[in-house]
């Protein structure tokens, strides 16, 4: 019993933290709102180059070979600089996908070694999301259909682009029709994939919200500390500094679940579901109340376009509702505890929960 | 990380498994705040010190295992899970315990560890005055040395178990001139000595839980001091990091709660007419389950050489306001049922979650107020400005 990241992993998030806080500032990230696509294909390589969109693609098809483990730390440290590429999504949900495909469709491992090249983006949807992201720059989507998951290349599809709040977000709905030869996968094994793709979504989206959280809490200390009212940094209030403790307890209580979550989906993922609707739900809660408490904290001026905390408190709004919302996630809860077979208790912490 | 026991850990729980499974009274014994109940409670703390169940991390020469920090929570899971007797000795075995085995002499080792591991002595601690509660920089009990004597004069307050226990460890100004955080010693007195005083306050449920101690003129010796004369602020800072962080209150108690109400909700559910209560048994298995989740977390860390800081203060919030919460639930269950005694007639499966609703009003405020733990996080943890 272990409860703690290898020296390794803490050393590659670093590294990976290093780098994007340097490649993705507020600046950058509004200056991407003004791009045709909002992303940036050179970003985009240079995280190829790392290897992080191809970290749990397996080394025979050109990837790093490892798991969702490895890769919930980056993803915290995606969601601290608001990344608006859809990394998470492609190295936690599209590579995975593809991978479990790969050997019985080379038009799957194809697309991977295309991916771990950063030659092509492949945009995936699900039915827990209404909307596809990232559609507009993707070469290939994944779409699912009842039990059956396709691949569509985009010429073949009809995309309507759906605002967001957050204008780093790129929705999109999907018009296509499928055939015998667009499908990959259907009846249980489709299921099963679905299954296993709205489980590292959320994960994704849960460690990314995480990180969200613990960036507008910083940057609200910080706030807090400079401006002054009364003669005083308005952070010497202990209203505010109860406000931001608030944050710290839901943040850090939300970590451990987020964890356990990633193991499991890592080691056993067909008894992930309990763990992972644990970390997005406590995930969400955290990032909703960081949002609350900073935008009070910050007054006015939390409210305007050019202070850079709705960059992060729009996107925290938008993840919490994406990969499955609360009401989702809280409902598969639900069903398990209500069920007289769960194993609960004190004894039960780290036992197969069913 | 891997979050599989070891072929070892696991013959540990079997082990801790039979062992309370042939000790636990099969009737709970009567309440540690009242007379008779104290003594069975000290009587079944022998008995754990028989099995050296006493205090497992603890060093096999003080009564001990030996134990690591992962085979401490097992032992706490199978313990609440056997629904054996709530440790009347915390405030010694969890306490004072840990702060006496970091700054004690090995003669203060020797000679308080054993005793309270064997379930022979049993602690308060007497650390808030009238004067001093949450700024507890403000005690004025006064210890003056003469001689090789400390005499003691003053008062305590909310001295957790002092009606009943032998000892009290307690914070006293050894420099009449000093102010706040300077001056302060961390001395031991035995409750019967001459000069104390101990008046019973009734709590919530009407018993004598906690005390008012007056000290007139009382003679300890020098050697009742626990490391130097005016470090006693710093050894009480680390004696709150483990009531506040990991020893105090381990998962497993929260986690049979939780499995509780859970139990209860399903009872109850077609007779539920509050929808908030559903989302209120769910958010409570998860924060029960979390705050285990965190505890490994915390345990392996420290395993590996980490320390423990002001982070105590995320916990102390956390399974404080995780109690009250579970239950509110219970007793929102319970519906018109729930101010009943377990004795009246009508109070069919209320169980004693009055009793624990009542204990969980005393979480947010005992240990520090959480509203001090909210300043502590955000002007330690945050870098909050304090002035």
């Amino acid at each position: 019993m272990d409860f703690t990241f290898t020296e390794d992993q803490q050393l590659f998030c670093d590294s990976v933290k290093d780098f994007l806080q340097a490649e993705v500032t507020p600046e950058s990230l509004r200056e991407s709102w003004e791009s045709e696509t909002g992303r940036n294909n050179e970003l985009w390589q240079q995280m190829v180059e790392l290897g992080l969109t191809a970290m749990l693609v397996p080394e025979a098809h050109g990837g790093l070979g490892m798991n969702e483990l490895d890769f919930t730390l980056l993803a915290q440290e995606c969601g601290r600089v608001a990344l608006a590429e859809p990394l998470v999504e492609t190295a936690l949900v599209v590579t995975p996908l593809l991978s479990a495909l790969a050997e019985k469709d080379p038009r799957c491992g194809t697309l991977l070694e295309q991916l771990a090249a950063g030659e092509i983006k492949v945009a995936v949807g699900h039915a827990a999301n209404d909307l596809v992201s990232d559609a507009h720059i993707a070469d290939w989507l994944l779409l699912p259909s009842g039990d059956q998951i396709h691949l569509l290349a985009r010429d073949q599809v009809n995309l309507t682009a759906q605002e967001s709040v957050d204008p780093s977000r790129r929705l999109y709905s999907v018009e296509w029709q499928g055939s015998d030869e667009t499908c990959l996968a259907s009846g249980a094994e489709g299921v099963a994939l679905l299954a296993a793709s709205l489980n590292r979504g959320a994960l994704g989206a849960a460690a990314q919200i995480i990180g969200l959280a613990e960036a507008m809490v910083a940057m609200t200390v910080q706030y807090t500390t400079d401006r002054k009212q009364f003669g005083k940094a308005i952070g010497t209030n202990q209203a505010l500094k109860h406000h931001m403790a608030n944050c710290v307890v839901k943040t850090e209580f939300a970590k451990a679940p987020l964890y356990r979550a990633a193991y499991t989906l890592s080691q056993l993922p067909s008894h992930a579901d309990f763990a992972v609707s644990h970390a997005k739900v406590v995930a969400g809660e955290a990032a909703l109340l960081a949002a609350k408490n900073c935008i009070q904290a910050h007054g006015a001026m939390g409210y305007t376009w050019e202070c850079d905390l709705h960059i992060f408190m729009k996107r925290a709004w938008a993840l919490d509702k994406f990969w499955g919302h609360a009401g989702f996630h809280k409902n598969r809860l639900h069903q398990w505890l209500m069920n007289p077979n769960a194993k609960i208790g004190a004894d039960k912490t780290f036992g197969v929960q069913v | 990380m891997d979050l599989n026991y070891t072929p070892e850990q696991l013959a540990f729980r079997q082990e801790v498994r039979q062992w309370l499974a042939d000790n636990v009274p099969a009737e709970p014994l009567k309440s540690f705040d009242t007379a008779e109940g104290f003594e069975q409670h000290r009587e079944w703390e022998k008995t754990l010190a028989k099995g050296n169940w006493g205090m497992v991390t603890w060093p096999k020469e003080y009564g001990g295992r030996g134990c690591n920090l992962i085979e401490w929570l097992i032992f706490e899971e199978e313990y609440y899970k056997a629904k054996a007797p709530l440790r009347v000795n915390q405030n010694g075995i969890f306490l004072l315990g840990p702060t006496l085995m970091e700054f004690g002499t090995d003669a203060q080792k020797a000679r308080y560890l054993t005793k309270m591991a064997s379930g022979e002595e049993m602690w308060a601690q007497g650390w808030s005055e009238p004067g001093a509660g949450s700024d507890m920089a403000a005690i004025r009990s006064k210890a003056i040395r003469d001689g090789d004597e400390y005499v003691i004069n003053g008062q305590k307050v909310w001295s957790t178990r002092a009606v009943f226990a032998d000892w009290v460890f307690c914070i006293f100004r050894t420099d009449p001139e000093s102010e706040r955080h300077n001056g302060l010693s961390f001395i031991f007195v035995p409750l019967d000595a001459p000069g104390v005083t101990v008046r019973p306050i009734p709590q919530l449920d009407g018993l004598p839980g906690f005390a008012e101690i007056f000290f007139d003129d009382v003679r300890v010796p020098v050697e009742n001091r626990l490391g130097d004369e005016g470090q006693g602020w710093h050894i009480a800072m680390a004696t709150a990091g483990f009531e506040r962080g990991l020893m105090l209150r381990s998962p497993a108690r929260f986690q049979e709660t939780a499995k509780r109400l859970v139990e209860l909700y399903r009872n109850h559910q077609n007779d539920i007419l509050d929808l908030s209560i559903e989302d209120a048994v769910v958010k409570s298995f998860m924060n029960a389950e979390a705050y285990a989740l965190s505890t490994y977390q915390t345990a392996s860390r420290l395993m590996k050489g980490g320390k423990i800081g002001a982070e105590a203060s995320l916990n102390k919030i956390f399974w404080s306001e995780l109690d009250q919460s579970m239950h509110e639930t219970a007793m929102s269950i319970l519906a018109s049922r729930a101010e009943l005694l377990p004795h009246a007639p009508a109070a069919g499966d209320v169980d004693n979650w009055l009793d624990g609703f009542l204990f969980a009003q005393s979480g947010p405020i005992y240990a520090g107020t959480n509203e001090i733990q909210r300043n502590i996080i955000a002007e330690r943890l945050l870098g909050m400005p304090r002035k």
